[in-house]
C-alpha cells in the first residue's frame, strides 16, 4: 500500500509542483535572456531585477476573464487545453533523475517508447484547440501544426531508434547505464543523432525557428488565438513543459543524465560530491537556455522550407544514421 | 480482480465503439475513437504486453487517428452526409459485413480453444497486476525474434504492401514525376 500508492503520490505531487514552478521561472528567464540578446533589460519592475515577475504573471493569467467564442464547440474547446497539458506531465513519470528509487516514479522497460507515444498524443490538444474555436486563423494554424508535428516526429523517432541500437535497451535508466559502460556520452558516439533530435525537438515544441503554428504576423497568434485566461495558460504550460521534456530526453540520451562529466576519468571523481540529480537538472537547464538562445537568434522559416527540411533533409539523414549504426553494431 | 478489470475495460471499449458510430459530429466520433484505442492499450497492459500497448498508442492513437482528424476537419462534416444510394441496400451490406466479422471471430475463438485444449496460457493468471519492470524487455526482444524468424514472410509481405500503398499515393498525388 505504502509503496504502491502513497510514495508515488508524493513523488508525483513534488514533481508536478516543481515542474510548474520551473515553467514560471523559465518564462522569466526567456524574457530576460531575450531582453539581453536584444540589448534591452527585460522585466525590471516587479521585485529586484524583475524576479517576482514569475509569480505575478501566473496570477494575472488566472484572474483574466475566460471567454468562450459564441460558435465554438464548447466541450472540445474546454477539453483541448487539458489534452495538450496532460501528456506533457505524464511523460515525467518515466524520466529518471537518478538510478535508484526515490529519484524516479516508474521504471518501465519500454520507457523511451512510452515517452514517444505519450508525447504523440499531445498533438490532439493543438489540432482540436484550433478546430473548436470556429475561427479561420486558429484552424489554419492547427493544420500547420499537425502536419509539422507528424513530419518531425518521424525524423525524431527514427533517430532515437539508432540510439536505442547503440544502447541495446529501451529503458531510460538502461540507456544512461550504457553510457557509463561505454565510458562516453552518446553525444560523442552519435553526434548526428544528438543534433537531429534537438532540431526535431525544436520543431515538435513549436519553437523558433519552427514556430509557424503560432506565427503572429500571419496568423494573429496561432491555434490559441481564441483562448484566454486559464485555458490559454494551460496551452502555455503545455508548451513549456514539452520544452523541458525535450531537454530532459536530450540530457538523458546523449549527455549522460545524472552522471558527472567524463564518468570514466578517475581524476575527476571529486565531481561526484555534487548529487546526480543536480547534474541532471543542470544539464536540463543548459538545454532550456539553448532553446531561448536559438529563439533570440534565428528568424522563422517559411512553411514550404519547414516541410522541405523535415522530409528532404532530416528524414534521409535519420535513415542514413540508422543504417550506419546498424552496420557498426554488426561489425564491431 | 483481473476479471473485473477486464470486463470493465471491455464494457468501456464497446460503449465507446458505439459512441464512435452514433456521434453526430465527425470530430466527436474521432475523439471517441482515440479514447477507444487508448483503452485497448490499457487492455494490452493488463495482458503484460507492454510493447504492444505502447505501439498501439504510438501508431493508432498518435498517428493514424491524427490523419483521420486532419481529413475530417478539412471536409467539415457538420451534419451526417445524405446517403446517396437507398438506405436498405447499405443496411444489407452492413449486415453482411458484420455477419462475416462475427463468423470470423467465432471461428478464431473455436480454433484457438480447440488447439490449446481450453487451458489458459501458463503465466497469465499469476501475473496480475503486471509488473512493469519484470519481463517487458524480454517481451520486446521476444517479439523481435518471433517477427524476424517464424513470421518473417508475413512481415515482409506486410511491409511490401505498405510500400506499394505509399508509392501508389505518391504516383496519384504527383502530376509529373
Amino acid at each position: 500500500m505504502l509503496e504502491t500508492f502513497v510514495i508515488p503520490l508524493f513523488q508525483i505531487a513534488i514533481l508536478v509542483n516543481a515542474l510548474l514552478v520551473t515553467v514560471t521561472f523559465l518564462v522569466l528567464m526567456e524574457r530576460k535572456v531575450m531582453g539581453w540578446a536584444q540589448a534591452r533589460l527585460g522585466p525590471m519592475r516587479v521585485g529586484p531585477y524583475g524576479i517576482l515577475q514569475a509569480i505575478v504573471d501566473p496570477i494575472k493569467l488566472i484572474l483574466k476573464e475566460d471567454i468562450t467564442p459564441a460558435n465554438a464547440d464548447k466541450l472540445v474547446f474546454t477539453l483541448a487545453p487539458i489534452m495538450s497539458l496532460v501528456p506533457a506531465l505524464v511523460v515525467f513519470s518515466v524520466i529518471p533523475f537518478g538510478p535508484e528509487q526515490p529519484y524516479y516514479i516508474a521504471d518501465i522497460n519500454v520507457g523511451l517508447l512510452f515517452i514517444i507515444s505519450v508525447t504523440s498524443i499531445g498533438v490532439y490538444g493543438i489540432i482540436l484547440g484550433g478546430w473548436s474555436s470556429n475561427s479561420k486563423y486558429p484552424l489554419l494554424a492547427s493544420l500547420r501544426a499537425s502536419a509539422q508535428l507528424i513530419s518531425y516526429e518521424i525524423a525524431v523517432v527514427m533517430t532515437l531508434v539508432s540510439v536505442v541500437l547503440t544502447a541495446g535497451t529501451l529503458n531510460m535508466i538502461g540507456i544512461v547505464e550504457a553510457q557509463r559502460e561505454a565510458g562516453l556520452w552518446f553525444a560523442f558516439v552519435q553526434p548526428v543523432a544528438c543534433v537531429l533530435v534537438f532540431i526535431g525537438g525544436l520543431a515538435e515544441t513549436n519553437r523558433l525557428p519552427f514556430d509557424l503554428p503560432e506565427a503572429e504576423t500571419e496568423l494573429t497568434g496561432g491555434f490559441h488565438t481564441e483562448y484566454s485566461g486559464m485555458r490559454f495558460s494551460l496551452f502555455f504550460l503545455a508548451e513549456y513543459a514539452n520544452i523541458i521534456v525535450i531537454s530532459a530526453i536530450v540530457a538523458l540520451m546523449f549527455f549522460g543524465g545524472w552522471m558527472r562529466p567524463f564518468p570514466s576519468v578517475e581524476a575527476l571523481a571529486f565531481l561526484d560530491l555534487v548529487p546526480g540529480w543536480v547534474w541532471f537538472c543542470g544539464k536540463i537547464f543548459f538545454f532550456l537556455y539553448l532553446f531561448v538562445w536559438i529563439r533570440a537568434t534565428f528568424p522563422r522559416y517559411r512553411y514550404d522550407q519547414l516541410m522541405a527540411i523535415g522530409w528532404k533533409v532530416l528524414i534521409p539523414i535519420a535513415i542514413g544514421n540508422l543504417v550506419l549504426t546498424g552496420i557498426a553494431k554488426v561489425v564491431l | 480482480m483481473e476479471a473485473f478489470v477486464f470486463y470493465l475495460l471491455a464494457t468501456l471499449i464497446l460503449g465507446l465503439g458505439i459512441m464512435v458510430i452514433t456521434a453526430r459530429s465527425a470530430v466527436h466520433s474521432v475523439l471517441f475513437l482515440v479514447l477507444n484505442f487508448l483503452l485497448v492499450a490499457v487492455l494490452y497492459v493488463t495482458l503484460s504486453a507492454q510493447f504492444v500497448a505502447v505501439i498501439q498508442v504510438l501508431v493508432y492513437a498518435g498517428g493514424i487517428v491524427v490523419l483521420y482528424l486532419f481529413v475530417v476537419m478539412l471536409v467539415s462534416l457538420k451534419k451526417a452526409p445524405e446517403l446517396r444510394s437507398d438506405s436498405r441496400r447499405v443496411g444489407r451490406t452492413g449486415l453482411l459485413l458484420a455477419g462475416a466479422v462475427l463468423a470470423e471471430l467465432i471461428a478464431i475463438v473455436w480454433y484457438t480453444s480447440a488447439s490449446s485444449g481450453g487451458a489458459p496460457p501458463a503465466q497469465a493468471a499469476s501475473d496480475f497486476p503486471p509488473r512493469l519492470a519484470g519481463d517487458a524487455m524480454l517481451n520486446t526482444e521476444r517479439l523481435g525474434w518471433v517477427l524476424y524468424t517464424e513470421y518473417l514472410i508475413p512481415f515482409e509481405v506486410a511491409s511490401m504492401l505498405l510500400l506499394v500503398a505509399m508509392i501508389g499515393a505518391i504516383v496519384l498525388a504527383k502530376k509529373n514525376l
